[in-house]
């Protein structure tokens, strides 16, 4: 049989003319079958322009709309903090949103707290039920006595809301078990914290020294972003960490560090760097003071001083603290955000603020910058005119004298009442935040609990803490609801909306209208001014100079980029007692602290036991997202990492070595049990130590994924050390042995 | 014997040395592609050697090399897989029986059988591609790790990145001339 060319394309075209003009396969004209080229039509018919909500980094989203579903979630171009891009919890949203286990109706207690039975209930009743127990804790106690606890940017309508009630107790993980020492840190040292995002030039930096950040594993976008084009570039990276984290197998230089340790490490590097005199001696004479007491305290801290402590060879140290003074400026001492872990945290991040200061590195390009923000005045609705009380979170002033925000774990001692708050809390308002997960200690936080008057928690899913709430309100997610505008200070500086992709699933409310509500109920509708989001976001962009309609339309307004370092013409001032970078604190000083950082040694591990480290994971955050079932596809549980030849080692284990996959138990220095873990035997950690991402071992039923898989690392957080300085409770401070689970 | 004799050589390109093995391209891919929870078209391995502190690591997003010589395509027996366009190994639903030939022949282990039957994998997604837009893991990737585009173009991201920088390519002695190159 002999085809023409002709007659082959025809009879080829029969059955799939309309596909192959569909799909362009012009030129495969060589197959037989012209093939449809599937297309998964998930591009939106609409695409609506927001901000993220599944971490705290914010980035500009664009969420694809089909048939009034969200069929995916992809970065939005326009944003600076996405540039288009997004990490996986980002795309990851559409599983939050379809979560069915998502909280559906309001819910109110009709059992004792912690039994988990609820009745639901309307909206009304329940708005109703917690204004009155919020009234009659106002009564009888006084405003104060309501404590707030936030996470996140939803969190805002309801600061307004207690503040208009008139508590000073709102409080929130992200200072005193997070980020709360460096921000401490660096005020004391340059006058002004890092804030959120953190204002550091990964992206110009030529060698990156991270230490105890695990940077690629930890998904903050844009720093990731910048960390690869900073690599793209040539920069080299130090990593300092007890595991071969990611970014340790990306580095020039790891340092295998005993945990607890870094002050010693830190310092020795600033003995090289001075006595070497390879610090920036114009820098730190123009700008700084302390020079001279700096130069003698680190004069006997050297590597051989260092060595034993840390565990790391001189010759390491000295070759590092070379190669990151070599690159100064632009050699960045990531600042971290975790960083509470052993209680001497404001130190160590003094020890990285000076080490910074002698590299010249702060307002410098490729070091930390000093951006600013967008103009954004404040909506005028009336402002609480009484004076409260201080918080209830110490027992007198005089302790941590340099914290700068409310303790959680105060919060949480002025429920339970025994000498460690000032006076008494009687009811917790949570917001968006897992206590049970996020505060140390959970045994405290349960007891705590169990002392309140009342708590209402209004949340997305139920996490463990609603199932302690005598009232549970469930919000919208982030892609259902409008937010408050955010501008925050960035290099290139914008201004962001957050609105909603599509209509509240089920019974859910946005957190705007719940607050509202509770105010409007509670005599205090006239704090909030607005009665729906798109005034209060009117008003704003409109004083704010700026047209409404293109940030509906784009999702964000960028601004003129202003110099953010001394070589695109910023003039450096410090806002610090004496108007300059206080190598040596007299703030500190004064508040009876040490004025420069010292070596304090932690207690070890025993014999048999481990160092319980914990970190994160790229797909992600916390326990928020372990429920999350497109994200729980990559990762589904977390995994205890164990040395190998500590685990060929392991009392019990004699008979049957620990492998890979085994199931194991943890048991702490106080006897606490965790869930069974996967066993992870690793050659990337040290074997005085292990290690596990936070967030899992969820015990709430109505986490139907997520309960039952892995391991709470805070249920093993029994003991934590509270920095003098400002509170932060260090977490790394606690031992563990292994245990064969039962099968 | 190979029936596409296009012009355009569609590849891709990881950057090892930029990855840090996020997923955000496997997320990326699933939501793309509707994927079912348990499926995925892309993945990332991790391999470490040494012993510690001696230590070196090596982190890869993949995903189907779309092979020139593809097992799975002479191993089909309905021939539902077909080179397409740019060489990118695809398989026609209505003419797979889900037999599960290719998944067994497939040296790269990057075909799955889809709940609904058929073989599925990756399509470098070619209906973006079509619109001039790059694969939904190309675009989605935080460190830009991954290039994309027709190697026999030369001024093409993918051949410009081959041309300047060190470059791998795994299990080639399966013989099937894989399409990924891995930048190290």
């Amino acid at each position: 049989m002999a085809f023409t060319r002709r007659e082959f394309i025809r009879i080829g075209g029969i059955g799939g003319a309309a596909a192959v003009a569909a799909s362009g396969l012009t030129t495969n004209w060589w197959n037989l079958q012209a093939h449809e080229i599937p297309d998964p039509k998930t591009d939106g018919d609409h695409v609506v322009p927001t901000f993220c909500e599944m971490c705290f980094w914010k980035c500009g989203v664009l969420a694809h709309v089909r048939n009034g579903r969200v069929t995916k979630i992809t970065g939005n171009p326009a944003h600076p903090l996405s540039k288009g891009r997004l990490c996986p919890r980002g795309e990851g949203g559409v599983g939050l949103l379809y979560d069915p286990d998502r909280l559906k109706t309001p819910l109110v207690r009709r059992s004792k707290r912690g039994a988990q039975v609820f009745e639901p209930v309307t909206w009304s009743a329940a708005l109703d039920e917690t204004a009155g127990r919020m009234d009659a804790i106002r009564k009888k106690y006084g405003p104060e006595a309501l404590g707030l606890f936030i996470h996140g940017f939803g969190a805002s309508w309801f600061i307004r809301l207690a503040q208009a009630y008139g508590t000073p107790n709102i409080s929130e993980p992200a200072y005193a078990q997070c980020m709360g020492p460096r921000e401490g840190a660096f005020g004391l040292t340059y006058g002004q914290g890092l804030g959120s995002p953190e204002s550091i030039d990964i992206e110009n930096s030529r060698c990156i020294t991270l230490i105890g950040s695990h940077l690629g594993e930890n998904m903050h976008n844009t720093q990731v972003q910048e960390l690869a084009t900073a690599i793209g570039r040539g920069a080299e990276l130090v990593v300092v960490d007890p595991r071969f984290s990611v970014a340790a197998s990306k580095a020039k230089y790891w340092l295998p560090i005993k945990p607890g340790t870094d002050i010693a490490l830190l310092l020795a590097w600033m003995n090289v760097i001075v006595a070497e005199k390879r610090y920036d001696a114009e820098y730190i004479a123009k700008y700084a003071t302390g020079f001279d007491e700096l130069a003698k305290h680190v004069s006997d801290k050297t590597p051989e001083w260092a060595y034993p402590i840390t565990g790391i060879e001189p010759e390491v140290i000295r070759d590092s603290a070379r190669f990151i003074a070599g690159a100064r400026p632009a050699s960045l001492i990531h600042p971290g955000r975790h960083t509470t872990w052993y209680g001497d945290d404001t130190q160590r991040l003094r020890a990285v603020a000076i080490l910074s200061a002698l590299l010249g590195s702060w307002g410098r390009r490729g070091g930390y910058i000093l951006p600013g923000s967008m103009d954004l005045p404040a909506y005028p609705a009336k402002k609480p005119e009484y004076t409260p009380r201080p918080a209830a979170d110490r027992e007198n002033p005089s302790l941590y004298r340099l914290s700068e925000d409310v303790l959680t774990c105060g919060m949480r001692d002025a429920a339970i009442l025994r000498g460690k708050a000032s006076y008494p809390i009687k009811g917790w308002m949570v917001y968006a935040t897992d206590l049970l997960q996020s505060l140390p200690a959970p045994k405290e936080t349960e007891k705590a609990i169990q002392d309140l008057d009342f708590l209402v928690t209004v949340d997305v899913l139920p996490s463990e803490i609603t199932g302690w709430s005598d009232v549970v309100l469930p919000e919208s997610t982030y892609l259902e609801r409008y937010d408050n505008l955010w501008a925050p200070a960035y290099k290139e500086p914008f201004i962001a909306i957050r609105q909603p992709a599509v209509e509240p699933m089920y019974e859910s409310k946005p957190g705007w209208w719940i607050a509202r509500e509770l105010g409007v109920r509670l005599g205090l509708g006239d704090y909030f001014g607005w009665k729906n989001p798109l005034e209060l976001i009117q008003w704003r962009a409109k004083a704010a100079g700026q047209d409404i309609y293109a940030l509906l339309a784009q999702g964000v307004i960028t601004g003129k980029r202003q110099p953010v370092s001394e070589e695109e013409g910023l003039a450096l001032s410090f806002d610090t007692p004496s108007k300059k970078i206080e190598l040596v604190s007299s703030t500190i000083k004064a508040a009876g602290y040490d004025p420069l950082p010292n070596y304090t040694p932690h207690a070890q591990p025993p014999d048999g036991m481990f160092r319980l480290l914990f970190g994160r994971a790229a797909v992600h955050t916390f326990g928020r997202t372990a429920n999350n079932r497109l994200l729980g596809s990559v990762v589904s549980e977390n995994e205890l990492w164990i040395n190998t030849v500590a685990a060929r080692a392991l009392a019990g284990f004699e008979d049957k070595p620990l492998k890979s996959g085994d199931l194991v138990v943890l048991e702490n220095q106080d006897g606490a049990r965790s869930t069974p873990i996967k066993a992870k035997v690793t050659e990337r950690i040290r074997g005085d130590c292990v290690y596990m991402i936070h967030g899992w071992g969820h015990r709430s039923k109505g986490l139907k994924f997520a309960r039952g898989r892995g391991a709470s690392d805070n249920e093993l957080v029994t003991k934590f050390e509270v920095d003098p300085i400002m509170g932060g409770t260090g977490m790394n401070v606690n031992f563990v042995r292994l245990l064969r689970a039962e099968a | 014997m190979r029936f596409n004799l296009s012009r355009k050589r569609y590849a891709m390109a990881v950057d090892t040395r930029k990855c840090v093995g996020c997923s955000a391209c496997v997320i990326a891919c699933k939501e793309e592609n509707a994927l079912p929870l348990a499926s995925f078209r892309s993945w990332i391995e991790t391999e470490t050697r040494g012993r510690f502190p001696d230590l070196a690591m090596e982190i890869r997003s993949e995903r189907c090399e779309q092979c020139t010589d593809a097992a799975c395509v002479a191993n089909c027996p309905t021939g539902a897989s077909y080179y397409a366009k740019g060489g990118v190994v695809l398989v026609d639903r209505s003419l797979c029986t889900g037999c599960k030939a290719c998944v067994a022949s497939c040296p790269y282990g990057a075909r799955s059988i889809h709940p609904d039957g058929y073989a599925d994998k990756c399509t470098f997604c070619l209906h973006r591609v079509d619109k001039g837009l790059k694969p939904a893991c190309v675009a989605a990737c935080p460190t830009q790790s991954l290039a994309f585009g027709d190697i026999n173009d030369s001024g093409s991201d993918i051949a410009k990145v081959l041309r300047t920088r060190q470059w791998k390519q795994i299990d080639t002695e399966a013989g099937t001339k894989p399409n990924l190159y891995f930048l190290i």
